[in-house]
């Protein structure tokens, strides 16, 4: 009995040791996995889960509730049909024709401006702890005070033009915010404002990252400011650009609540995007699947863009 | 039976948490009334259900407005977590009821007489299939005029009979220098102006056939037109800088005198009295020329959700009081529409109040009561948001003729159908 006992007592370090060592380095192997399991279950599920759910929905004629039963294309076809009444505009035209003036003017004017700060900014001046903060902080605005205060300021009989009136200036003429063929541009202004700042900040990153050998190599070489700028610095920035268009772009596609706040539609729904149109025809119109559809149509435009960008951009950087 | 199985087990697991023996006794309500006198509208109820024992628990929305709400409560009913009632417009109470999940108030309604005093064109949305779902709050009317009587003395203008005789008047205040028509030009707005236009221009059996049947021909006809030419004439007397403007602060400018007169429905009178203003000495109220016998409603209703049998009794206790004639006079004094019942004595109410309870009774005994198609009333949300739709691209100059405007109308309906 002792013999069995001792024997036991002797193994049961050794044996502990070693199922214990690879228990642990075991678990450690799958540990990344399993604290990621919960977040990747609920990507799965919530995201893409429910983009496979709004596709079903955009091929059943669900109105208020949901309906399981496929009816075919219809909402797509009232999509398409709509895609080309231009006079007078469906919703769904002015939601996709904004949805163009407002992105690429959105995009590129944040891009440019945020560019052109940031070099400014980078010029070794005084302040810059200070001024920087100051075209930051109105990333940290919701879109929804962002709106709020811009309807005010554009709002003729409040803002800008009343006080403009005020001093004097009586002949001051600026009714954007009122009118439905300008609407969207003070859409644009409001956005450009808040998020401008921010793609500063991005590019400021980007060129404080850029190696001053180069610069001055290529100023030794005789380069103009412009030259340098516009051959090796704006180059060199290209991953920035990147990341600010992606930035931005999603940004731009989900952009709701900026229209909502700013101009509560516009003029006879006059500053739709799409995804006012998706919002109003799923829950205030009860027709479901025509919302769904329109998200479809939503998500293949911004696979549409971002894909191939990402796809020439990513694949380049290793040579 | 399975159906009701289903909706039992959903019931079951959505309330599992919940179901304790206190929850008995306790009032679970969806609302968005959170504003200043509405929230004390809605306390005469609450202060009614305490008497009796019941506490009132209010089903918090995120984003206050109508919309978070029916976002909100098609969540909560998704996912068999049903409130004990909710308010509801219209359409919604029956688009609910054929999902299968509204409760059964049939048995109260009996022995309350509802069926004999709710008028019958509200009966349309508050009973379902014979069983009564809802119980009605309140009926508001959507063809008025409001007008400041201080400027109306200052032009010497009198109340207008005909469409002709508005547009006279309104002449005269632009004359004057005053802003002749206050409006928001937000698409509801239009529209429910547009309500009361179709009724002056055609006639009560023209706007029946037209906003609440659908009937193409109505839709297209000559009528159509004309009175979309007359909405066109009244938009010539609104200031320019009306688009998007909330409908509260074109009441304002009434209330300052910076502008004539309103066309909004009666819930602009509770402004009126929160600036203190007294019908008949600082404000008139009369129907929108050429539409008087004739009442176009909207109504807000409690629609009443199939909850299990332990929280029945609140729900019964709520539904009574809501439809109780001393609640329906208190609440509707503050609100500033009429009793949804025609047996409420009008005692308690000021001269626009009186004359809408009259004004209701006599339209619901001679067939002129009609639901308004934008306020939801006329016809299912789609239908009429496809309408509003029509209307604001019309005042906004998308639509730039009255033909145009008949094609677009025939044709958003149609699709929308």
């Amino acid at each position: 009995m002792s013999t069995v006992a001792e024997t036991k007592i002797k193994l049961t370090p050794e044996h502990n040791a070693r199922p214990g060592a690879s228990v642990r380095s075991r678990l450690q192997d799958a540990l990344p996995k399993i604290v990621l399991a919960p977040s990747f279950a609920a990507t799965v599920i919530f995201v893409y889960g429910f983009i496979l759910w709004t596709i079903y929905l955009s091929f059943t004629n669900s109105k208020t509730f949901p309906s399981y039963a496929i009816t075919g294309p219809r909402a797509y076809q009232r999509l398409w049909r709509w895609t080309f009444e231009s006079d007078p505009p469906s919703s769904w035209y002015t939601s996709i024709t904004n949805m163009g003036i407002f992105g690429f003017l959105y995009i590129f004017i944040c891009l440019a401006l945020g560019l052109f700060l940031a070099i400014l900014l980078d010029q070794k001046i005084r302040g810059e702890g200070v001024l920087r903060p100051i075209y930051l902080y109105p990333m940290a605005l919701s879109f929804i005070v962002t709106g709020v205060a811009w309807k005010w300021f554009l709002d003729p009989g409040l803002g800008l033009e009343q006080t403009l009136h005020q001093w004097g200036w009586t002949s001051f003429h600026f009714d954007w915010i009122k009118n439905k063929d300008f609407v969207i541009y003070t859409v644009v202004i409001a956005g450009v404002w808040q998020a401008s700042g921010f793609i500063m900040a991005m590019f400021l990153a980007g060129l404080r990252g850029i190696d001053g050998e180069i610069m001055k190599a290529a100023q030794i070489d005789g380069a103009t400011t412009f030259q340098l700028y516009r051959r090796i610095v704006i180059p060199l920035l290209r991953p920035v650009f990147l990341s600010a268009f992606i930035v931005l772009a999603h940004l731009a596609i989900k952009s709701y609540d900026l229209v909502v706040a700013l101009t509560s539609g516009g003029p006879g729904g006059s500053a739709w995007l799409p995804s006012n149109f998706m919002y109003e025809f799923t829950f205030k119109r009860n027709e479901m699947a025509v919302g769904s559809a329109s998200a479809v149509i939503m998500l293949m435009t911004i696979t549409a863009i971002i894909v191939p960008y990402l796809y020439s951009e990513l694949r380049e950087r290793p040579r | 039976m399975l159906r009701k199985l289903l909706i039992g087990t959903a019931l079951a697991s959505g309330f599992a948490f919940a179901a304790h023996a206190e929850d008995v006794k306790e009032v679970q309500m969806l609302h968005w009334w959170t504003s200043g006198g509405e929230a004390a509208a809605l306390n005469v109820l609450k202060e009614d259900l305490s008497k009796e024992g019941f506490a009132w628990k209010d089903v918090p929305v995120a984003g206050g407005g109508g919309d978070a709400a029916m976002t909100a409560l098609k969540a909560m009913v998704a996912a068999g977590n049903y409130p004990t009632a909710s308010q509801m417009l219209g359409y919604t109470v029956l688009d609910y009821a054929a999902a299968g999940v509204m409760g059964d108030l049939t048995e109260t309604a009996k022995k309350e007489g509802w069926d004999k005093s709710v008028p019958a064109a509200l009966q349309k949305f508050s009973v379902y299939d014979g069983k009564w779902v809802a119980a009605p709050v309140n009926v508001h009317s959507v063809n008025w005029l409001w007008i400041n009587k201080a400027v109306m003395d200052k032009i010497g203008g009198t109340e207008p009979k005909t469409f002709d005789d508005f547009v006279a008047l309104l002449d005269k205040a632009k004359a004057a220098g005053v802003i002749p028509l206050a409006l928001g030009g937000q698409n509801w707005q239009e529209a429910t102006m547009f309500d009361s236009v179709v009724l002056s221009t055609g006639g009560p059996e023209f706007y029946k056939k037209a906003f609440n049947d659908l009937d193409e021909e109505s839709l297209k006809s000559d009528t159509m037109k004309k009175s979309f030419d007359n909405l066109a004439k009244l938009v010539t007397f609104v200031d320019p800088n009306f688009s998007g403007r909330d409908w509260n602060l074109a009441t304002a400018m009434v209330i300052k005198g910076d502008a004539l007169v309103q066309v909004m429905g009666d819930w602009a009178k509770g402004e009126f009295n929160a600036a203190k203003k007294t019908p008949g000495t600082d404000f008139l109220c009369y129907r929108f020329p050429g539409t008087d016998g004739s009442v176009i409603y909207n109504s807000d209703m409690f629609g009443m959700f199939n909850v299990p049998d332990d929280r029945k009794a609140a729900q019964v206790a709520l539904a009574t009081a809501t439809l109780s004639k001393s609640f329906q006079s208190a609440f509707n004094v503050v609100k500033g529409s009429v009793p949804a019942r025609t047996d409420v004595p009008d005692t308690d109410f000021d001269a626009c109040g009186k004359k809408g309870m009259a004004d209701l009774k006599a339209a619901n005994d001679g067939g002129t009561l009609f639901g308004s198609l934008a306020q939801g009333y006329g016809a299912p949300p789609a239908v009429a948001n496809a309408y509003k739709d029509v209307v604001s691209k019309f005042v906004h100059g998308q639509i730039k003729t009255s033909d145009e405007a008949v094609t677009e109308l025939v044709k958003a309906i149609d699709d929308a159908k």
